[in-house]
């Protein structure tokens, strides 16, 4: 595999507005494979602090995979660092105590536990008591309709619903970066319309944010910069305001 | 903003009553079983040997929803070092018990460590592996177990000089270590470590990636349920007062994986139930003798059909509280 190659290819890209912000986080040559198969070729990206980034592509263009790489889920190689400090490969609890959490594809959800006791598995770290109510209450006054839902099972709720409980999980456990995998997946227009308005409100008060999606112009309206990602290389590095139509995002992919 | 808690605790115990049913059968047949003595009593008696062994295997593979063909290695180990310290070496029962139970869950901690990386059909084989190397193990080491011929005189429990030999005074021993196991699990259940167990039976992934370390827990979990089985494990044969290697064997992993589905994994008087009813049937059935095993096989679909998350869920409002 001619690793170091495709690193270098994507420097040229890459490189040039690393140096606008501080890097909350910074990956340079990660690539990820399940068994022998490669999903993820050398992929050399940074996120700024309090910036929202939303990484695009088609299916299998290997966005899930890169969230996971970052995370340490999956078997990985290359160097990911967090506020400048190195994260350990393999190890999930590790990155997830520092301050990163995954909303993971598909929520992961604790279906059969209430929507309290997710929120509450969220803070599983925490001891700080008034702490956890503290972000439990503005988890709470982010999504109101979780509050009418507190006591009712997570896997019965309506899948805007779910979504939500699977962010608002992640607030608990008081990330500094947040990796969301497809938060619109399956859901209403309108409601994704709400969740990426209660992302952008974070991202605005400062909470970084790496965003995966299918559906670009949601995104693109969020984002700060935008990556491109195919067969598992980011093919471009964008200003959202660039992109003006469908397209435009299309030549990008081909180019 | 607070959280008025008229939203939160309406749900908490709903359905109080319906919820009780599983304990009044379980009280109930206890109860019979103790006024009628003798044959009753004594297939009643293993039955709570088993609750306490599947009560162990509960935590392991309900609540933390791992799977073990492999806990009656635990069971013999707890046994069998009861057997050996109390019958060759002049022991008293509770210490050797207490002992068998420590070396079974440091057995379980060094064959944990490296086996809880695999997972699903992987983890049940590697588990299924560490019961039949048990096995062998019982068999073949005759210096110390006497083989097939098992290790028989092994005194029963006692207070001091006073022994418990009665039926009846047995019933009461076991229900108390019963009615104790299930308290534990209760509690665990209603604990931090039994809602990072939740989680981990959830989505593992999603509890690693807040930061839960699944690992350590489900080590913690099979620990435990190992405990839980050289428990049951040194009450046996301190009851039989024998044992051999075919106590501990294969059978006893079909016997109690039945318990545990027809009571209702993840619940905690499910086990209890599960033993109970899996003992009792085959009893129950005696009338229709060369059919016997027909008739309990069919009644044990039936019951997965009709209650597939076993009989205790049929009382809760939720598949799993």
């Amino acid at each position: 595999m001619s690793l170091a190659a495709a690193a270098k290819t994507d420097e040229s890209t890459a490189a040039p507005m690393a140096s606008t912000a501080p890097a909350i986080l910074a990956a340079t040559g990660l690539s990820a494979r399940y068994g022998h198969i490669h999903a993820l070729h050398g992929v050399d990206l940074h996120i700024g602090e309090g910036e929202l980034v939303a990484v695009l592509g088609p299916n299998g263009a290997g966005k899930s995979t890169l969230l996971r790489a970052i995370m340490g889920l999956s078997a990985n190689d290359g160097e990911v660092r967090f506020r400048g400090e190195a994260l350990p490969r393999r190890d999930p609890v590790a990155v997830a105590s520092r301050g990163i959490v995954l909303v993971p594809e598909g929520r992961g959800l604790f279906s059969p536990m209430s929507v309290s006791d997710n929120l509450e598995l969220g803070a599983y770290r925490l001891g700080d008591k008034a702490e956890f109510k503290r972000r439990r209450d503005r988890v709470l006054t982010l999504f109101p309709r979780l509050k009418e839902r507190l006591g009712q099972v997570a896997g019965s709720m309506s899948g805007g619903e779910q979504q939500m409980l699977a962010i608002g999980r992640a607030l608990m456990a008081g990330p500094k970066l947040l990796l969301l995998d497809e938060p619109s997946l399956g859901l209403a227009p309108r409601v994704t319309e709400e969740i990426l308005e209660t992302l952008g409100l974070l991202n605005r008060e400062g909470l970084a944010i790496v965003l995966v999606e299918q559906k670009a112009p949601l995104a693109l309206e969020l984002a700060a910069r935008v990556y491109l990602l195919s067969l598992g290389r980011i093919v471009a590095e964008l200003d959202p305001r660039d992109i003006t139509s469908h397209d435009d995002l299309a030549r990008h992919y081909f180019a | 903003m607070t959280i008025s808690p008229a939203i939160t605790s309406p749900e908490r115990r709903p359905l109080r009553l319906p919820g009780l049913l599983p304990w009044l059968f379980a009280v109930l047949v206890v109860g019979y079983a103790m006024v009628v003595g003798g044959y009753a009593a004594t297939v009643v008696s293993f039955a709570l040997i088993y609750a306490v062994f599947v009560t162990g295997l509960n935590l392991f593979m309900g609540f933390a929803a791992q799977v073990s063909f492999g806990q009656n290695a635990f069971a013999a180990i707890g046994g069998y070092l009861s057997a050996v310290l109390t019958a060759t070496y002049g022991w008293s029962p509770l210490p050797a018990m207490v002992l068998g139970i420590v070396a079974a869950v440091l057995a379980a901690a060094i064959v944990g460590y490296p086996a809880l990386r695999l997972k699903g059909h992987y983890l049940a084989m590697g588990t299924l592996a560490i019961g039949l190397i048990t096995y062998e193990i019982t068999v073949e080491w005759q210096s110390v177990t006497q083989g097939y011929m098992g290790i028989s005189g092994i005194p029963p429990f006692g207070i001091g000089p006073y022994e418990i030999t009665s039926d009846r005074g047995q019933l009461i021993l076991l229900s108390l270590v019963v009615a104790a196991s299930l308290f534990a699990a209760a509690r665990i259940r209603r604990s931090r470590f039994g809602r990072a167990l939740s989680a981990v039976a959830g989505s593992e992934e999603a509890a690693v990636a807040l930061g839960i370390d699944v690992a350590r827990y489900k080590l913690a979990a099979f620990l435990l349920s190992a405990g839980f089985a050289a428990m049951a494990g040194s009450l046996f044969v301190h009851v039989v007062g024998f044992v051999s290697p075919e106590v501990f064997g294969l059978h006893m992993v079909i016997v109690t994986f039945t318990m545990l589905y027809v009571g209702g994994i993840g619940t905690v008087v499910g086990p209890l139930v599960g033993a109970l009813i899996v003992s009792l049937l085959p009893e129950t059935f005696r009338a229709f003798k060369d059919y016997q095993d027909l008739a309990y096989g069919a009644a044990l679909i039936l019951l997965l059909i009709y209650a597939p998350r076993g009989l205790a869920s049929l009382f809760s409002p939720r598949g799993r509280s």
